[in-house]
């Protein structure tokens, strides 16, 4: 069953909130007005903007925004004028009820909740407001990796019942594989039938985005996310351009002109990019042992601090098993494994 | 009236609320030797922490606060352990029979209480209100920055495991966001709070583990916060044995614009183990705050008798 009459899949731009994180969460108003005067351009429906921990998230923990999140959604708004709309992001435990009343009074017409991908009950008060607020709705069921596909599909059942109109499997690691993305979308497929649709967010830590992202697709999702020249957490998300090109070639409609997103991608969204998203050493860790994507910036700031190697931080959250949002743990972690070398030095 | 019983001449308390948190507390008060815990009311006849009770002496009804409140000897002192719902239909009930209420819900009714930072200042309160699990955990520690040098802004964040929210949380997950923050700045003393929670499903249950970051004016004195710090750190364990350090304090200068620095301190929390399992620290800390909180209301009412 297609997304609608238009599109067989629809394709939501989350460069400007996971590359949120990429970017330290420095976001200018300038620049989201250029990107969303750009992906809007393009074709792309839905362009998420957000904090990358989501509405709240400026903080301490996850990093302070530059400019307040909820005047970067009034300007994307302002400059989508209506070709595209906006979603944000929340994830319950940092941003509350309120946060998205805002949003809908700034403008934003899809919200999306995120969970850990076994935590979908702490979000049950969230989907409701938004469907009271007239808010589409979307389930974010975090770290999919690490459940399997009928765990993840109950998960699913519990935000549709909550108001949520959509699931995604969302791979934050980038640590899933080909199959076990397909298996995934197939049981929340089955699970959900038809009560809400399916939809797949991928990483490339593994260089699987894209592959990924097809499969799901012919799994049965009708949302997927992508982000521009990959501009996202970790080694960055799939590619929105590739993607866009991809289904045109296997004839799934997008609605995006892959011509123009790749001009898109090299002109716009590249200048605004501190550096390009790349699979290098710690990346591929994320993906190989399931760490959080976000936690990339926060590894490599610890690992200079305390003199720390980044990778051995990042094998630690893994073996930690810590979930998105313990980016606190981080710092913990660097401590310890600088009192670790320090005792050997002396031993 | 003379009491002529010679066994007890301590308050007598009572625990409402018959699941996992009013069965743990029961067994932090049985040991307390301030008062007296001679009654746990609850609504389910088969409820586990009913039949516990029973066995350990205590007098038990499943009919709820209508069997407590129609005893010849009501308590003098009552522990909530229900949900903030039920707490605000029991409390105007509880001060019309002169009944002391400490509040274990998010009703937050009365006054805010952490036994570090304000136990003395409201004991002769009707009712006092525990905050929530993560501010038990964590405003002790934003007291002792802020006792020190002026706190602009202080976050928490309170990690739990999956299988210690109970479902009063998980409904209403934005009211511990929203209560902890409000009593970090309130009880903490910062200017501005923010309070985050994430719930960990790791098997096995990882224990409760908090940081709390507070910022700092650039003249803060390091030794002085350290040293604040251990010593409220040591008053917590006074009640909560588990309540630890991970690492040493981690002060860092100018990390924001304004020229502000910040400690981020790391904390874990193991409970006794009492009813619940040691990794809900975050539970742990609920009960053990309550009886101390009990304590010395049922001091106060001793020495008032005298």
């Amino acid at each position: 069953m297609p997304y609608s009459d238009e599109l067989d899949v629809r394709v939501t731009d989350s460069s400007l909130r996971d590359g949120s994180h990429a970017k330290e969460h420095r976001f200018t108003v300038d620049d989201v007005r250029r990107v969303v005067e750009g992906l809007a351009g393009a074709g792309v429906p839905v362009i998420e903007v957000s904090h990358g921990d989501g509405l709240s998230g400026s903080s301490y923990n996850y990093g302070f925004s530059a400019v307040d999140e909820r005047v970067l959604m009034r300007h994307a708004v302002e400059a989508a004028a209506g070709r595209s709309r906006i979603a944000a992001l929340m994830l319950p435990g940092v941003g509350t009820m309120d946060d998205i009343r805002a949003s809908r009074d700034l403008g934003v017409s899809v919200i999306r909740i995120a969970t850990h991908c076994t935590e979908a009950d702490i979000a049950r008060q969230h989907f409701a407001i938004a469907r009271e607020l007239g808010l589409e709705t979307v389930g974010f069921l975090m770290m999919s990796h690490s459940q399997p596909p009928e765990v993840l599909a109950a998960q699913a059942r519990v935000m549709v019942e909550a108001g949520s109109q959509c699931v995604y499997v969302v791979d934050s690691a980038g640590a899933l594989i080909l199959d076990e993305v397909g298996d995934r979308v197939s049981a929340l497929v089955a699970e959900l039938g038809r009560d809400a649709q399916v939809g797949f967010h991928g990483h490339q830590n593994l260089s699987l985005g894209v592959a990924n992202t097809v499969l799901a697709i012919r799994a049965g999702a009708v949302q997927v996310d992508g982000c521009t020249r990959s501009f996202g957490a970790g080694s960055g998300n799939t590619p929105t351009e590739a993607l866009a090109a991809v289904l045109e070639r296997l004839g799934i409609r997008s609605g995006i002109d892959p011509l123009t997103i790749f001009d898109v991608a090299e002109d716009v969204v590249r200048p605004v990019m501190e550096g390009e998203c790349v699979l290098d050493r710690m990346s591929l860790i994320m993906g190989y042992a399931g760490v959080y994507s976000s936690f990339l910036r926060h590894a490599y700031r610890a690992a200079e601090r305390y003199g720390v190697s980044g990778a051995e931080i990042l094998l630690r959250c893994g073996e930690r098993r810590l979930v998105g949002g313990q980016e606190d743990q981080i710092i913990d972690i660097a401590v310890e494994l600088s009192a670790e070398g320090a005792a050997r030095r002396q031993g | 009236m003379v009491r002529i019983d010679a066994v007890s001449t301590r308050p007598t308390a009572a625990v409402v609320g018959s699941g996992n948190i009013g069965t743990d507390l029961v067994y932090k008060l049985l040991r307390s030797d301030a008062l007296e815990l001679r009654y746990v009311v609850g609504i389910d006849p088969g409820s586990e922490g009913l039949r516990r009770a029973r066995d350990l002496g205590l007098e038990t009804s499943a009919d709820g606060v209508d069997w407590l409140l129609s005893r010849r000897e009501p308590p003098d002192i009552v522990f909530e352990a229900t949900s903030a719902q039920v707490h605000h239909a029991h409390a105007p009930r509880y001060e019309a029979a002169g009944i002391r209420a400490v509040d274990l819900t998010p009703a937050a009714r009365g006054p805010f209480v952490i036994p570090p930072v304000n136990l003395d200042r409201h004991l002769g309160e009707p009712n006092i209100n525990l905050v929530t699990c993560g501010g038990q955990a964590t405003i002790p520690m934003v007291h002792a920055v802020s006792r020190v040098t002026p706190v602009a802004y202080a976050e928490i964040v309170a990690t739990v495991a999956s299988r210690s929210a109970g479902p009063g949380t998980r409904s209403n997950i934005d009211e511990f966001t929203r209560t902890t923050a409000a009593a970090v700045e309130v009880l903490g003393g910062a200017e501005r709070g923010k309070a985050i929670i994430v719930l960990n499903p790791a098997e096995p249950p990882l224990t409760m583990r908090d940081t709390i970051f507070c910022s700092l004016e650039p003249d803060a004195d390091a030794d002085a916060l350290t040293a604040s710090i251990e010593v409220v750190v040591a008053e917590v364990q006074q009640y909560v044995p588990g309540y630890r350090l991970l690492q040493p304090p981690q002060i860092e200068r100018e990390v924001t614009p304004d020229g502000r620095g910040r400690v981020a301190i790391f904390v874990e929390v193991e409970g006794a183990g009492d009813f619940l399992p040691p990794y809900s620290g975050n539970l742990d800390i609920m009960t053990a705050a309550a009886a101390r909180v009990g304590d010395e209301i049922a001091r106060s009412l001793t020495l008032q008798e005298r």
